[in-house]
């Protein structure tokens, strides 16, 4: 699911805008607390490590492993490509931030759990979404 | 503290593309829930239901409280529908709640669907994605990447069970067999008379990979009435009331189908140590299990939630025999969703309350007479114990 697949997409508002578009430079900003660091995904806006309610988005690494996945075979709308990767990915910065993802650039067969991954792009309209490659470099 | 019992039940035919008004489908149902119970139209004063009205995906909530109030007739003191609440169990829970404080003394509850019709005219999968526009809500962070279904969202705690607990696609299928077994004794069932055999199971075409075409429940048209009544009013009715001794809606973890730490275990987890809390009953005392199967892999993760095994073991559980008919737990005696048709969990609670009465016929468990219920998947979890009286 790597080449301009239909996607249904977010509307982008005040509070998630930054998540996602910052692919349009190349990053991946997660919403961290300005006090303790925690990484807030999805983000609300309010640290529930340390009750804090000013946050910052902040460039992560873009890295992470495969949690869990699936490959999808049923075409849920025209255009889907005939199997695509689904996953979890836990972020190398923190591992309870989970992004669901594609993972990309490979056979969908080779596919492993904890597989270290790194962030790519996809845009798509005005967003840039979020799949994850095989990472040459863990 | 709960003074409520479960005093009739009725259901519609169950079927596809059947083209009739879900109002139709309804009041066959209330009508045979109300003669079960022995009460008529003007003993029941309160109406609750799951999740209300509901345009977002096609039939599946055609009618709210408000409909069939008034298509009924109905005069009522107490009613309730809600997309927020402990899964579908909701509105019994809000029912066992009005009438345990005296706001009303028989509620009836239901849940009616045309998600088969609906989607049939236009070849339209239950896939939340609005009509046309954008998204926002949780759905956001699934559904652009091609996380359209609830499929692909469970596919992958199956997945994780796999790699850290060795579960097989072959234990997965012995639940979804079984299941298909009983629904050969229970003549409402959408697969009634069309047996399916383990080489079936594997052989049906991949959705998302474990889960294959029979580890989803099917979309039907149907609708289901369960009347709860107050304890003091339940005791000279029809048949003997099935009491609710506990039920269970707690939400103590991160509870999403992405960001819950423990990708083995969903909300039943929470939803069953809370429901054992508030009892002096053990999982040993149970008789039959009546578990939600959106998709296969959730039996065996209500089984570990409510403790009738350890975790990891839900699987090979299911595979050693003993949830079958004649097994140390019968579970989804009448087929399920998978092989019964999709009436989101009311189809559960409608067979628990049929086996504690007595009432299963070819699939009847003796003496049945404690079952629990547990209904929801994901982040959505309601568990329930009952007991014939």
């Amino acid at each position: 699911m790597n080449t301009h697949a239909p996607r249904p997409l977010p509307a982008l508002t005040s509070d998630t805008m930054p998540f996602w578009t910052a692919g349009a430079h190349g990053q991946l900003l997660i919403q961290q607390c300005c006090l303790c660091s925690y990484f807030i995904h999805p983000p609300t806006g309010f640290c529930p490590e340390c009750e804090n309610s000013e946050t910052v988005y902040t460039a992560v690494s873009g890295r992470g492993f495969v949690e869990t996945f699936t490959v999808n075979y049923k075409i849920w709308m025209p255009g889907l490509p005939d199997r695509y990767v689904l996953a979890l990915v836990r972020l190398a910065e923190q591992n309870d931030v989970r992004l669901a993802t594609n993972i990309v650039g490979c056979d969908p067969a080779s596919v492993r759990f904890d597989m270290p991954v790194k962030v790519q792009f996809e845009q798509t309209g005005d967003l840039w979404i979020p799949l994850f490659a095989p990472d040459p470099v863990p | 503290m709960l003074k409520a019992a479960i005093t009739g039940i009725g259901m519609s035919e169950l079927g596809r593309n059947t083209q009739r008004p879900c109002i139709d489908l309804l009041a066959d149902a209330a009508l045979e829930a109300m003669a079960d119970a022995g009460l008529g139209r003007d003993d029941i004063d309160g109406i609750t239901t799951y999740p209300g009205k509901h345009d977002g995906s096609p039939g599946m909530s055609p009618l709210g409280c408000t409909e069939v109030r008034e298509a009924l007739g109905l005069k009522t003191r107490w009613h309730s529908s809600s997309s927020e609440g402990p899964a579908q169990m909701s509105p019994v829970m809000i029912a066992a709640m009005a009438v345990s404080t005296g706001q009303a003394r028989h509620v009836l509850c239901f849940r009616a669907l045309t998600e088969s019709s609906s989607q049939s005219a236009g070849r339209r999968a239950s896939v939340p994605v609005g009509n046309g526009g954008r998204i926002d809500g949780w759905t956001q962070w699934l559904v652009p990447m091609g996380a359209l279904s609830a499929a692909t969202w469970a596919a992958q705690f199956a997945r994780r069970r796999m790699h850290e607990f060795g579960a097989t696609r072959e234990q997965l299928g012995a639940q979804c067999v079984l299941q298909r077994a009983n629904a050969q004794a229970n003549p409402r069932a959408i697969f009634h008379g069309k047996p399916m055999s383990m080489d079936d199971y594997l052989g049906a075409r991949m959705i998302a990979d474990p889960l294959g075409m029979f580890d989803c429940d099917i979309p039907i048209d149907g609708a289901c009435v369960v009347i709860v009544s107050a304890s003091d009013a339940a005791r000279h009715l029809r048949k003997p009331p099935i009491t609710i001794a506990a039920m269970g809606a707690a939400l103590t973890r991160r509870d999403s189908w992405d960001q819950r730490a423990d990708l083995t275990q969903m909300a039943s987890l929470d939803a069953c140590e809370d429901m054992w809390s508030r009892t002096d009953l053990k999982p040993a005392d149970v008789d039959i299990a009546a578990l939600y199967d959106g998709f296969s892999v959730f039996v065996p993760m209500w089984l570990e939630s409510f403790g009738f095994c350890k975790r990891g073991e839900g699987e090979a559980f299911i595979g050693d025999g003993h949830t079958a008919l004649t097994g140390s737990l019968p579970t989804n005696t009448g087929g399920g969703q998978m092989s019964a048709g999709r009436l989101h969990g009311f189809g559960h609670l409608h067979e628990a309350c049929t086996q504690l009465w007595g009432e299963g016929a070819g699939r009847q468990v003796a003496d049945a007479q404690t079952a629990v219920v547990g209904m929801g998947g994901g982040p959505l979890a309601g568990s329930m114990l009952l007991q014939r009286a």
